[in-house]
């Protein structure tokens, strides 16, 4: 019951949002038909399956080298491939474009030795788009890839390999289809970030589903046909969830017998060692260590320049604390959600649980205004609860998706058992399971954490008077083009989004199981 | 576990919980969507007054939905934003109140500020053609339009048409005009295969880098740069001197339709549109500022007067949404 009012509540906001509909907007509706709807739904479409490919790719061949092989740096390697999920989209957006495009210094350089014809070849701006997106959301894939991986063990590949398959092939037809349902809910989370972004779309000037729904929006001044246009994207994620949802529910028959002992990886050497540090190594560098650099410098320029005099500590704080308080009520919701569908599971509790969770796949602006309605009408405007609500709405999928995954894994068995020792359904939930899912819950939170720390647009509209954040600083500073100004928030984001990333990848080596 | 319920108990006890009650004490809340360049003036009023100010910026689309949404329990007294076109439509749609300020009117000239007195512009800004001082011969340039001609075919570069500031541009295009002629102009524009680029500052990077010869910026955007780098190879050209004049726009306030303290934020737009504040704001910010007896930044006096389009700035708004429809059809992104 409470489950079910907890659904009722996260989903207000997106039936705001459905509810567009009551109201016409055909005249915008013809209008982009005529001009350029193909366009947009085709970027859109591209984009995220430029990304799924690009994470998939990306994230399982890091997650399968620092799993099964061993190579100079892989220790590092190993939690480091996680850091550039602390990056903001927004951030590594502009940083790219201020070191790569044009007048830039990679390209002025350039011009300085080969004379002015020099010039990097320009890229397609859908191309850039999800460049960039697969450099700051493949960590998803690659921790899911390799728990994955991980819990396969040494038993799977040694049948494998015991049946005359090399380990490449081994890898191509054993390791990887077992671990395709971890893959896919780690690429649809990386698809969903990408057809919500709008920062990352609006830098590179690539015309997508949410460039255009601000576009009507602020453009036209037409909110309701903004709104609707926004309602695609809800279909979208419908699609992506329901497909993953088919991949994964294979997994428990899969992957409920015990673990072996681990692989044990083979040491590389020679040009193959190289290699891959050399892969490690430049996709870290290009998805954290330029952009860190290159805010360093510009924070340095700034602080030089004596351009901060803000109240720093308390920036830091408040986000701090805003976003560890919207990780843990995340996690509460999603622990509930997961839970009520483990007691029963029915397809109106799954359908229910999956509508909750396509939040994640709306740009914060939209949700913030489907929030908006509810908290007036509560005279909640202005409050925390009203921000903290939009977070819950907006990243329930992130908690979910990881609380689930771990949930589905502890065998129905040891509920039957604890209920046949006249245990219930609470104390079952307290004393059997959530030591289980320990790790999980964990997770989730700092993913939550993370998450609510990068957030910006549900901040800006929902927040408290006086209540500032470290991403809204950065948002200050870039919309009057003052990247310098903008620079030591957005290092301070990126840092502190490290300590929790750090932590867990250290502390739990089986992080996301 | 433990940790997360700690967690939320202490955010719960510290955090403001419960939207602020609206202070007694004639303080005044500001929804602003302008960041820069204001601070000083702020300080000064409440120096001046002993009323205090409260902030709370946001984009300009995002605060006319909570403003709506809040309703006659908003706390704002306030509303500042940029573009005549924003400022038009929360006036449209009822967030505004009428002002009636001898001073107001006295201080912003009329083409500046809303004929029904909900809007006031308190800084102008000149959007002007910008050209790269060593590869262009302002000879050369003359108007908008002129943009369009072939022989910079492969050297403009424009700030996307999703920008407010283009959006406005051409606004005030129809208005003069009408619709079929400025569609001609993007689509000369647009015949030109110019680079489209996402901010200002970028724009003036880009011509001063050599990627493009010309574009369209806003004035105090470069006056920013100069003062970074004084050899910075770019120069305003104020276009259609001849003709309408160059394309001014501005940011402004008005007092919102619920304002808890009204009489104060009178006083307060008031005191923003004295030539002391104005000042204030020409000095940090480098735009122009919207009374005529404020002294511009030095840097900017140096490009020397110009003959502004004289259209009321609200035409911007007026005609903002067809803006966009006609650079949609005219394929500019």
């Amino acid at each position: 019951m409470a489950a079910g009012a907890i659904v009722a509540l996260v989903a207000v906001p997106l039936v705001v949002v459905l509810l567009s509909w009551r109201e016409p907007a055909g005249a915008v509706w013809a209008h982009l038909w005529r001009t350029q709807l193909a366009e947009i739904v085709g970027n859109t479409v591209l984009l995220a399956a430029g990304v799924g490919a690009g994470t998939l790719v990306v994230g399982t061949t890091l997650a399968w080298l620092v799993v099964s092989y061993q190579f100079p740096g892989r220790a590092i390697f190993e939690w480091a491939l996680a850091l550039p999920l602390a990056v903001p989209a927004y951030v590594i957006g502009f940083v790219f474009l201020g070191v790569f495009d044009y007048a830039g210094p990679v390209q002025s350089a350039l011009r300085g030795w080969l004379g002015p014809g020099a010039r990097l070849p320009e890229l397609p701006s859908g191309l850039a788009v999800a460049i960039v997106m697969t450099l700051v959301f493949y960590p998803y894939v690659y921790l899911l890839a390799r728990t994955a991986f991980r819990e396969q063990g040494l038993a799977t590949l040694e049948v494998a390999r015991s049946l005359g398959r090399s380990r490449a092939q081994a890898f191509r037809e054993v390791v990887l289809p077992m671990a395709r349902p971890s893959l896919a809910a780690g690429a649809s989370l990386a698809m969903m970030e990408a057809v919500a972004d709008f920062g990352t779309v609006a830098t590179f000037g690539h015309r997508t589903l949410t460039e255009s729904i601000y576009r009507v929006w602020t453009g036209m001044f037409d909110r309701v046909a903004a709104t609707q246009l926004a309602s695609l994207l809800l279909l979208f994620a419908l699609g992506l969830l329901a497909l993953e949802r088919a991949l994964r529910r294979r997994r428990r028959f899969t992957q409920s017998q015990r673990r072996g002992p681990a692989a044990v990886p083979v040491r590389l050497r020679g040009l193959p060692a190289a290699g891959a540090s050399a892969a490690c190594g430049l996709v870290l560098g290009l998805g954290f260590v330029l952009p860190l650099v290159q805010l360093t410098a510009w924070a340095l320029t700034g602080v030089r320049a004596g351009e901060f005099g803000r109240d720093f500590g308390h920036l830091l704080w408040s986000s701090f604390v805003l976003a560890g308080t919207a990780g843990a009520l995340i996690c509460a919701v999603a622990l509930a959600l997961a839970y009520a569908a483990r007691l029963r599971p029915s397809a109106g509790v799954r359908f229910a649980t999956q509508f909750a969770c396509m939040g994640y796949a709306l740009p914060g602006a939209v949700i913030a205004v489907g929030v908006l309605g509810p908290v007036a009408w509560l005279a909640l405007t202005g409050s925390a609860v009203a921000v903290l609500y939009a977070y819950v709405v907006r990243f329930l999928a992130v908690g979910h998706q990881t609380i689930e995954a771990s949930l589905a894994k502890i065998p129905t068995t040891f509920d039957e058992a604890s209920h046949s020792l006249g245990v219930g359904t609470t104390a079952t939930l307290r004393r059997v399971h959530l030591p289980l899912l320990r790790h999980g819950v964990l997770t989730a939170f700092i993913l939550a954490w993370v998450e609510t720390m990068k957030e910006l647009p549900a901040t800006l509209l929902l927040r408290p008077l006086g209540l500032k954040t470290l991403a809204i600083e950065v948002w200050e500073r870039t919309s009057e083009s003052l990247w310098v100004d903008a620079s030591l928030p957005a290092l301070a984001i990126v840092l502190v989004g490290l300590v929790p990333l750090y932590l867990t990848t250290r502390l739990s080596p089986g992080l996301l199981r | 576990m433990r940790l997360l319920v700690l967690l939320l108990i202490a955010a719960i006890a510290g955090g403001p919980l419960v939207p602020a009650t609206v202070n007694a004490s004639g303080e005044v809340v500001v929804y602003s969507s302008r960041h820069y360049g204001q601070e000083k003036a702020f300080e000064a009023f409440t120096n001046k007054t002993g009323i205090q100010l409260k902030l709370l910026n946001g984009d300009t689309g995002q605060l006319f939905e909570r403003l709506k949404a809040e309703g006659d329990k908003t706390p704002a007294d306030v509303l500042l934003t940029v573009d005549a076109g924003n400022l038009w439509n929360a006036a449209r749609a009822g967030l505004l109140s009428p002002v009636d300020s001898a001073e107001l009117k006295q201080n912003i000239p009329a083409h500046l500020r809303d004929p029904e007195h909900r809007w006031f512009g308190l800084t102008m800004r000149a959007r002007t053609i910008m050209y790269n001082t060593k590869k262009v011969n302002p000879a050369q340039l003359s108007t908008y339009e002129a943009l369009g001609d072939p022989r910079w075919k492969g050297r403009l570069c424009l700030r996307s048409s999703g920008n407010v500031y283009n959006q406005s541009l051409l606004a005030t295009m129809i208005k003069r005009h009408g619709e079929a002629k400025t569609e001609e102009v993007a689509r000369g524009w647009v015949a030109n295969q110019p680079t489209i680029i996402s901010g200002d500052t970028k724009v003036l990077e880009a011509i001063a880098a050599g990627q493009c010869d010309v574009g369209i910026t806003n004035t105090y955007y470069l006056a920013r740069l100069l003062a970074k780098d004084p050899n910075f190879p770019v120069a305003p050209f104020f276009p259609n001197q001849s003709t309408t004049g160059t394309h001014v726009n501005v940011s402004g306030a008005g007092v919102t339709a619920h304002a808890k303290n009204r009489a104060n934020a009178i006083r307060f737009l008031e005191f923003l549109s004295s030539a002391e504040a104005q000042q204030m704001f020409a000095q940090t910010s480098q735009e122009y500022p919207a009374n005529p007896k404020a002294e511009a930044h030095p840097t900017v006096k140096a490009w020397g007067s110009f003959k502004q389009d004289d259209i009321n700035v609200a035409s911007a708004g007026e005609f903002q949404a067809a803006a966009t429809r006609l650079a949609d059809r005219a394929g500019y992104k």
